[in-house]
């Protein structure tokens, strides 16, 4: 059931999704929009900053990622569709997990795009290690996207959520940039510092087991008005 | 089993702060009874349905379905509620079926032929393919009626079900609920038009405030009735 | 605690009037000069943070799932507090800073860890105060996860860099130094206990208000 009842809000939003695309988008639009920013301050004389790549490849993840978080859950408030999601019958944390999985995936298609993007315009070396770092950024990935999706359901009927959401989930988010951005900087020095990019990928994912196993205990309490 | 044929709330308070939503409610509602819940806007029936829709938790007090509490009855107590609330619970972007066809999946019920037919009941069986932000307020509503009772819920809470229905769809509604209470439904009903709880509903609860001012059977005057009540307390 | 209240205020008075000339007859430390003494009030403000942040998490945790009111004024109280102690950190630490490294701030492992945990305790505040219905339960939830976060905000931060005095510093003090240390980490200590106890006080005041004006609604 709890299986079943994630897969299909994950279809649901999928379908959406396909319909409207408006999420994908403005997610993409807006990452191209921070890659461009920040070229303004990292690049010198024609020349891009060494490692500045990896820092605007996670700032423009977290930050489209918090835009996307946001898009999603007003989705769910308009019709007030939270609350009859919220009542299948099925353990609550399921809705979560779907709603979960929709961001990982829909980060997952900027990714794919941001990441070569990066890689083109500040002459990086991102895709030097093309499988550990997919690892790097699915861990880190979904360890942003467990808090944010958390924070940005129970943010649904707070007053000012817009503004709450960033506030609250960037400090809470700090460990997972820091690891992201460190792994992918050791990944670009030549040669790849591989056992340092290990180690990152080892704690974002015990970063990820954390911060599911707490949402998943926190959801239904949290969604009981 | 997790299915009742009665619930009742007991001394049941909802409190914000020092906002007092729900004030020591006591109620009860048996299968094939219409409850009407009357009051004006802010009196505290939206708190008790969504108490009685577990959405809301109590402050203090109790809430018993068929003898058992919620939690005692699990997440399997949800299969058995269905609530059409003033926000309608449809997404816009996707088609009716689409819609319809999700809900049914998520109550695990065999949809096909539950889809048609909720699909004509709603009048729309022509129009299942076209975006629900096409719909007017009465379709939607329409649609939204038919997507709350997909499961056949034993426990019915309409939260101002009225709203937006011209004469006509009115009184398709007021069918719809004379019909599920025939078959063993128990339906909650929250209104303050009282026009149209007049002559449906077959008990009526007067809330005013967070208080239950009374709970009666239902008999004819009801706005009479009402305004006595009302201009009492 | 409402009867130690008085006692201790007037322990915790005379140990902070004390403080000073304690902490004037300590080793003075030859490169750092009078600066050092920053020392003696940085330091336990950092440990009474950190103490106060994991009561904080802890008493949300209690709140979240079994619905104590208690708990939550406790998490409020303490939240306030993480703020305070925090403060008191963020402003001593650059006077060091600029003395022992020619700087005001290095985004060091301790000095961002303490920077990011002060951010979480003010967005709990902020959540209590602009989250509207419901923010007790958001705070809650924030407070879980920041506690949760401490951990790894410390790994993630000490395998970036470290330029800051290492833990190991307080154990291995000389005892010139270590007496008047942990003579001002317990004065500061007691005076975190003294405010909780009044910041508790006032809170189930509050909600004593609160519970009146309900019954005289009833």
């Amino acid at each position: 059931m709890f299986t079943r009842t994630a897969l299909l809000v994950l279809k649901k939003d999928f379908a959406i999704e396909v319909r409207s695309r408006e999420i994908l988008y403005t997610t993409l639009l807006f990452a191209l929009s921070c890659v461009l920013i920040f070229s303004i301050a990292f690049v010198k004389e024609g020349e891009p900053l060494l490692d500045a790549a990896a820092g605007i490849l996670w700032i423009a993840v977290e930050f489209a990622g918090t835009l996307a978080l946001g898009k999603t859950f007003e989705r769910e408030r308009y019709s007030e569709t939270l609350r009859a999601l919220l009542l299948a019958p099925a353990p609550r944390a399921a809705i979560y997990v779907g709603k979960m999985l929709g961001v990982v995936v829909l980060l997952a298609v900027a990714e794919a795009l941001l990441v070569p993007l990066v890689a083109l315009l500040f002459h990086a070396p991102l895709l030097a290690q093309p499988l550990l770092l997919m690892a790097l950024v699915a861990a880190g990935t979904i360890g942003f996207s467990s808090v944010g999706t958390l924070f940005a359901a129970m943010l649904v009927r707070a007053r000012s959520r817009d503004v709450m959401l960033p506030i609250l989930l960037y400090p809470m988010t700090v460990p997972v940039m820091i690891a992201g951005v460190r792994g992918t900087s050791a990944l670009m020095q030549s040669p790849a510092d591989v056992p340092s990019a290990i180690m990152w990928i080892g704690l974002l994912a015990s970063m990820d087991v954390v911060f599911m196993t707490i949402a998943l205990w926190t959801f239904e309490p949290l969604m009981t008005e | 089993m997790s299915d009742f044929d009665e619930v009742r709330l007991l001394d049941v308070s909802r409190h914000f702060g020092r906002r007092r939503a729900l004030s020591h409610v006591s109620l009860t509602a048996r299968a094939g009874d219409i409850l009407g819940l009357l009051g004006p806007n802010g009196a505290g029936k939206s708190t008790i349905i969504g108490a009685l829709a577990t959405l809301v938790a109590p402050t203090s007090g109790e809430i018993h379905y068929g003898g058992q509490r919620a939690r005692a009855l699990g997440d399997g107590l949800r299969r058995h509620i269905g609530l059409l609330a003033h926000e309608l619970h449809l997404y816009p972007e996707l088609t009716a079926r689409q819609n319809l066809e999700f809900f049914a999946q998520l109550y695990g019920v065999h949809s096909g032929p539950a889809i048609d037919t909720a699909l004509e009941r709603a009048a729309l069986a022509d129009r299942g393919h076209e975006e629900v932000q096409g719909f007017s307020r009465g379709m939607r509503q329409r649609l939204a009626l038919e997507r709350s009772l997909l499961h056949h819920p034993r426990l019915v809470l309409f939260d101002e079900p009225f709203t937006g229905l011209d004469d006509h769809a009115v009184g398709i509604v007021a069918g719809r609920l004379r019909e599920l209470a025939a078959s063993g439904a128990i339906v909650i009903i929250a209104t303050h038009d009282l026009d149209l709880a007049d002559g449906l509903v077959t008990r009526v609860a007067l809330i005013r405030e967070g208080k239950l001012l009374s709970d009666e059977p239902a008999a004819a005057g009801l706005r009479a009735r009402y305004r006595s009540v009302m201009g009492r307390a | 605690m409402r009867k130690l209240f008085m006692p201790l205020l007037v322990v915790a008075t005379a140990m902070f009037a004390y403080a000073p000339f304690m902490i004037d007859q300590a080793a003075y430390e030859s490169s750092m000069g009078l600066v050092s003494k920053i020392f003696y009030f940085h330091a336990p403000s950092g440990m009474v943070m950190l103490l106060s942040a994991v009561v904080c998490g802890i008493a949300s945790a209690l709140y979240l799932w079994r619905r104590n009111p208690g708990a939550d004024r406790l998490a409020m109280a303490s939240a306030e507090l993480t703020v305070l102690y925090g403060l008191i950190v963020i402003a001593t630490g650059p006077l060091w800073a600029r003395k022992a490294w020619g700087i005001w701030w290095d985004w060091d492992a301790r000095l961002t860890m303490s920077f990011v945990g002060w951010l979480i305790a003010i967005s709990y505040l902020f959540v209590r105060k602009y989250g509207g219905p419901g923010s007790d339960k958001l705070g809650a939830a924030l407070a879980v996860f920041g506690t949760a976060n401490v951990p790894f905000i410390y790994l993630s931060v000490n395998f970036w860099r470290t330029l800051h005095p290492k833990t190991s510093v307080v154990p291995t003090l000389p005892p010139l130094i270590r007496g008047p240390f942990w003579f001002s980490a317990l004065a500061l200590f007691l005076m975190y206990l003294l405010l909780l106890t009044a910041r508790l006080h006032l809170e189930r005041q509050r909600a004593a208000l609160d519970a009146l004006y309900l019954a005289e609604e009833d």
